[in-house]
């Protein structure tokens, strides 16, 4: 059996997505940028494209300007907050410690050039609250960027009452929504966000194309310099195949976002039910403030990638945020900064289900991790340790 | 791959793994805080390993040199399982990524560990 379950790292195409693209790359190679018909022929499909994706998050076309992804979004609006913030001397910025690396690092390239950031505290349900929120803001907090869903568990934070605070404490908003567009709902209007990153193949679209909305009068900062191209807020030739394709695949997953989500709940909460009776594992993230498809277990005694690679030899694709994932010796920072020691975050397993995953599949990945779970936890002392009482289990 | 064949091979069937009740050398490397602990138990007779057991949590390539370590001293005089280098490890698994080394050392260190074990039990002749 083949399933993919690693819908959070990527997806894979829709037919409606993949059409979308060779159509165009077919019918509209023009630049939108020259004058003749088939330039302006693309130039149309370029400008029908802005509505599809802004209708989708209840923005205005104006307000919406295509990147290269989810990153490049992240970095120009941290990177545009910090520079109006320098011209007013505001300095302060608000996060959250469990942000993905494009905001965190942006964070910590302006905290190296004077900026100061707290990094608010995410509890151990992977939660924020806007009180806290609220807390956190001084006299000269230029931004709040706190992610709309985790990339690695899932929660979903409270982005309309963030919002809220934020317009009545008059500090710009953005979210970081990858993870969170087109698999649930979001009006940036109603919800006061200022500014909000999205990533097309996260959402069955094309990879290397993403959109940056930037609320009518929030000023933004050039990151590529080179041409007039999205209003001169981003140069480069506009990615018209990807861009057309993006529109086509947030239609389809905003179009479909109900009748998906309720279907994939059913299966989530399948798999967690399951995955619950293996001993000593944990759910990571609030049971139920979570995105339909995310499920995050940490299985104490083992570690992350030998049970991605035995589950790979069992046709499931998955991942884990153990240090042997991440390419460092620590575990991911999301899993430690909802308080798990390192030795039990390194035996974490990141599940991504979709609309296309069924409920035999489900069952399948419940008996392989249980399986593969045993098998690692009877080759490891760290297992041995806990089983004989030498070490304290930290889950029950 | 980000493994090779030999790596996979081991991993995927470890060769001696298990426990031992009646070892002559235990040794343990690693923490688990960093996400490797290698535990390696040696059997010894007349200055030779007659038989290694492992156990190991860790990732792939931690297992891998694991299992390879203790096929590489089984029935080895002790003297010579002392020289096995982690570099000899990574050649005799057909290489390991950058990032992955430390394994290699690990399992050296647990060889090491084993045998040092014996040696202050049993004294060194």
């Amino acid at each position: 059996m083949e399933i993919y379950a690693d819908n959070a790292a990527t997806t894979k195409m829709s037919k409606t997505a993949r059409d979308a693209m060779i159509n165009c790359m077919d019918e509209y190679y023009g630049n939108p940028s020259s004058l003749y018909t088939i330039g302006q022929l693309a130039a149309a499909r370029l400008s029908a494209a802005r509505e599809t994706v802004a209708a989708c998050i209840n923005a205005s076309p104006k307000e919406i300007y295509f990147t290269s992804g989810g990153s490049e979004a992240d970095n120009q609006a941290i990177i545009s907050a910090a520079e109006f913030g320098r011209k007013k001397n505001k300095k302060h910025i608000v996060s959250t410690a469990f942000e993905h690396h494009a905001v965190l690092h942006t964070l910590m390239k302006l905290e190296r050039q004077g900026f100061e950031v707290t990094y608010l505290d995410v509890h151990e349900n992977g939660v924020v609250t806007a009180d806290e929120v609220n807390a956190a803001i001084r006299e000269d907090t230029i931004l709040v960027t706190i992610m709309y869903a985790n990339n690695e568990i899932g929660t979903i934070q409270p982005i309309k009452e963030i919002g809220a605070v934020c317009r009545e404490r008059g500090v710009w908003f953005h979210t970081d929504a990858v993870q969170a567009a087109g698999h649930i709902n979001i009006d940036v209007a109603g919800q006061n966000i200022d500014m909000l990153s999205i990533s097309a193949h996260k959402f069955h679209g094309p990879k290397g194309i993403g959109a940056l909305y930037a609320r009518k009068g929030v000023p933004l900062t050039n990151i590529i310099e080179g041409g007039a191209q999205e209003k001169g807020k981003r140069a480069g030739t506009e990615n018209l195949p990807a861009i057309v394709s993006m529109a086509a695949a947030l239609k389809e997953a905003c179009g479909n976002i109900e009748t998906n989500a309720e279907k994939i709940t059913a299966l989530r909460e399948k798999l967690i039910e399951g995955l619950k009776k293996i001993p000593h594992s944990r759910l990571n993230g609030d049971r139920y403030i979570r995105l339909p498809g995310t499920v995050n277990f940490c299985f104490e005694g083992i570690e992350g990638e030998s049970l991605l690679l035995l589950l790979d030899a069992k046709g499931i694709s998955a991942s884990s945020g153990s240090a042997c994932t991440s390419g460092s010796l620590d575990p991911s920072h999301v899993l430690l900064s909802l308080g798990l020691p390192h030795e039990v975050a390194h035996g974490s397993l990141r599940l991504s289900i979709n609309e296309f995953n069924t409920d035999e599949e489900m069952e399948y990945i419940i008996k392989s991790v249980s399986e593969v779970v045993e098998y690692l936890r009877n080759m490891s002392p760290v297992w041995e340790d806990l089983t004989t009482g030498k070490k304290e289990f930290y889950f029950e | 791959m980000l493994y090779s064949e030999k790596v996979m091979d081991h991993f995927q069937n470890p060769r001696n793994v298990g426990k031992m009740e009646d070892a002559d050398g235990i040794g343990e490397v690693g923490n688990a805080k960093c996400g490797d602990i290698m535990k390696m138990y040696i059997k010894v007779n007349d200055g030779i390993i007659t038989d290694v057991k492992f156990n190991t949590f860790g990732c792939g390539s931690a297992i891998a040199s694991s299992s390879m370590a203790t096929e590489m001293i089984k029935g080895k005089p002790l003297e010579e399982a002392l020289e096995i280098t982690n570099k000899a490890v990574v050649e005799a698994l057909d290489g390991l990524p950058a990032h992955k080394v430390h394994c290699s050392v690990l399992a050296e260190e647990a060889i090491k560990a084993a045998i040092e074990d014996y040696y202050s039990k049993h004294g060194k002749e």
